[in-house]
């Protein structure tokens, strides 16, 4: 078991860690989410050991390995940028682990074959890190990572130089082998879709922070904070009314909100609806009027305009809705739950809805 | 003293002719057709190439010529013969031999830690270290001579002994010093060209030592760099007079061919001859090291 116990790391007077508390059990894939410069690199690098917290400590399995150098780790890394020695050829590569460990030559570049074979590249053994494509690289990187059976793998956005195919295929063949071999994973990515489709549990940070650490299905359906539910996924901000007993006030529904935060009856805040949390009926007296509509294949995506200007998205299944542009459309939340956000702070320009 | 002249400028002019192989290599490639247009430079290509090839090799030739002419006036090996036969010209051949692979071997322990520390761990460092490491070409060496010429004569006699008694250990230091300029620019070049960060950070988690990512993963990449630092050192050590003079080493290569110049300028030719052939057969390991290098990614310095 892997332990952050409040670790920070201040760059002057740049805190690029403010205090971070994580813990990731044995064999699970965590991933930690959040906008560029939020401080993920600077997790990861710490736990590698590149870099050391000006606050805080590590522990593994409840040993203090804050103050172990890096080769005495025992994690293998996976970086962002292209990391493969260039005078060596792919299986030197990823022998090379090996031969620190002093094992001899014969059985070490066994050992890197049976990984080339793990990942696919066999056949390229003999070749040189500049002849292989970006993706094969990192395919690589990773069987050069996994050949010292290392405790704990770090994988630092290592698809995101890769384009989109390459990266879906690459997210399937990581899980697995990190199922298959049961390794303890921290994963780093700004990709939501990245982090919810192959880790255990998802963290959200922000500004050095952890913002919400839960299952992919929790941080998205349950989000902790309003940052945490606008970068996840896209986001519809409606305007309500706290209530007296911890519930809010939206397009004349009443719900329950998740984080009150002690904010007083009455007051004004935006909650935040997921665009499948909300639903259309066509209704002559309805509040608003679809103005767009993308075909998503099985789902619609609308746009509606209310009367008072506000804009709402809406996806539903592409059997139920009927609606053209133009139709004028009743409103209804189908979530009983919501985030709210005090209104006025506008939405963090990194976390503007990605419309996956 | 033309002799000299040679020598010491056997660095550069060796860079000169590098320069120009590469061209003959270009143009002499068989090139696909390209078109009309491709016509017109290989025309007047050739033109500067044959200039350039005469300017180089007409002083050769005549220097050649002259080495071969003995004191008898007839052609022969004589003088050739002479520099393996005279004891002094041989014994002053081996020091700076010697002179030259301590200060080079020197010149890599020094600085490539040095510039790796500084790229990694002191990067604000970088301004000051390029400005300490070209204070040798700042500060007249004729300065840095009678510094030490002063060290040399005020300082205890058990120091003397130590340090200036022989050439090896009274010349070395003060070289590697004099090659901060070149040596540091041309191994924080190679430096510069590599992913350090992610190429030691890579290395560490793999488990090795800083002295094995030091030796296994920086070095043969940055080795073409650290080879033209080695070269421009060993060039330096095999030309340089002035200090060596004033410091009273006569039993170096460089001192030794003015000494024999005054009385056999035959011999002095013939040693500047086997000098610079030195040096071109060191600039073409140089290339041929760098071009076996199947993963050549690393800088060419030369
Ligand atoms: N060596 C450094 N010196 C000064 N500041 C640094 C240094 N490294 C990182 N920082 C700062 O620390 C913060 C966090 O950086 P970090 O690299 O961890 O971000 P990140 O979450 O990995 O971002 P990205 O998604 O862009 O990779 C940033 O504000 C960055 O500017
Ligand atoms: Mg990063």
């Amino acid at each position: 078991m892997i332990r952050f116990e409040g670790v920070q790391r201040h760059y002057g007077s740049v805190a690029a860690l403010a205090g971070l508390d994580l813990e990731i059990a044995d064999g699970e894939l965590v991933a930690l989410l959040g906008p560029s410069g939020c401080g993920k690199t600077t997790a990861l690098r710490i736990l590698g050991g590149f870099d050391h917290p000006t606050a805080g400590r590590l522990l593994v399995d409840g040993r203090d390995i804050t103050g172990v150098p890096a080769n005495k780790r025992d994690m293998g890394m996976v970086f962002q940028a292209y990391s493969l020695f260039p005078n060596m050829d792919v299986r030197n590569n990823v022998a090379f682990g090996l031969r620190m460990r002093r094992q001899d030559k014969a059985s070490r570049l066994q050992r890197a074959d049976e990984l080339l074979e793990l990942v696919g590249l066999v056949e390229h053994a003999d070749r040189y890190p500049h002849q292989l494509s970006g993706g094969q690289q990192q395919r690589v990187a990773i069987a050069r990572a996994l050949a010292i059976e290392p405790k704990v793998l770090l994988l630092d956005e290592p698809l995101s130089a890769l384009d989109a195919r390459v990266r879906a295929q690459l997210r399937v063949e990581i899980r697995n082998l990190q199922q298959r071999l049961g390794i303890t994973t921290l994963f780093v990515t700004h990709d939501q879709s990245e982090a919810l489709s192959m880790a255990d549990r998802v963290g959200v940070m922000q500004s050095g922070r952890l913002e919400q650490l839960d299952t992919p299905e929790n941080v998205y359906r349950h989000p902790a904070t309003a940052f945490a539910a606008e970068f996840v996924g896209a986001m519809n901000r409606l305007p309500g009314r706290m209530g007296d007993a911890g519930d809010v006030q939206v397009l004349g529904q009443r719900l329950s909100v998740l984080n009150p935060d002690g904010r007083e009856p009455g007051a004004p805040v935006q909650a935040l609806l997921r665009p499948e949390a909300v639903s259309v009926v066509r209704d002559t007296a309805g509040a608003g009027e679809v103005t767009q509509r993308t075909f998503l294949g099985a789902s619609v995506r609308l746009e509606v305009v209310l009367d008072g200007g506000q804009k709402v998205l809406v996806e539903a299944s592409s059997h139920d809705v009927g609606v053209e542009v133009g139709t004028r459309v009743g409103l209804r939340i189908l979530a009983d739950a919501v985030v709210v956000a005090s209104p006025g702070v506008a939405p963090d320009p990194e976390a503007t809805p990605v419309v996956a | 003293m033309v002799a000299i002249g040679t020598v010491g400028l056997g660095g550069p002019g060796a860079l000169g002719g590098g320069a120009l192989i590469g061209e003959i290599d270009e143009a002499g490639a068989p090139r696909p057709p390209a078109g009309r247009r491709w016509q017109r430079p290989p025309a007047w290509r050739l033109v500067i190439l044959v200039i350039a090839f005469l300017f180089y090799a007409f002083p050769f030739a005549a220097a050649v010529k002259y080495s071969l002419v003995q004191s008898d006036g007839s052609f022969g090996f004589n003088n050739y013969s002479q520099i393996v036969s005279d004891g002094a010209v041989r014994d002053s051949l081996y020091t700076s031999l010697e002179i030259s692979a301590i200060a080079a071997v020197a010149v890599v322990l020094l600085m490539l830690p040095t510039v790796v520390l500084v790229r990694l761990r002191l990067p604000r460092l970088t301004l000051l270290l390029e400005g300490v490491t070209i204070l040798p070409l700042v500060v007249p060496p004729i300065v840095l001579a009678s510094g030490l010429a002063h060290l040399q004569g005020s300082a205890p006699e058990w120091l003397v002994k130590l340090w200036f008694n022989h050439p090896l250990t009274g010349l070395t230091p003060t070289y590697v010093v004099l090659a901060m300029p070149f040596s540091y620019r041309a191994i924080d070049t190679g430096v510069r060209a590599i992913d350090l960060r992610t190429l030691v950070d890579a290395s560490r988690s793999l488990g090795a030592s800083w002295f094995m990512t030091l030796t296994r993963v920086i070095l043969p990449n940055v080795e073409t760099a650290v080879l033209g630092a080695i070269f421009l050192t060993v060039a330096l050590c095999m030309g340089e007079v002035v200090l060596s003079s004033i410091m009273l080493y006569n039993n170096v290569l460089p001192v030794e061919m003015i000494q024999v110049g005054a009385s056999s300028p035959g011999v002095s030719v013939a040693i500047s001859i086997l000098a610079l052939v030195f040096v071109f057969v060191l600039l073409f390991s140089l290339s041929f090291l760098a071009r076996r290098r199947r993963g050549s990614t690393s800088v060419r310095v030369i």
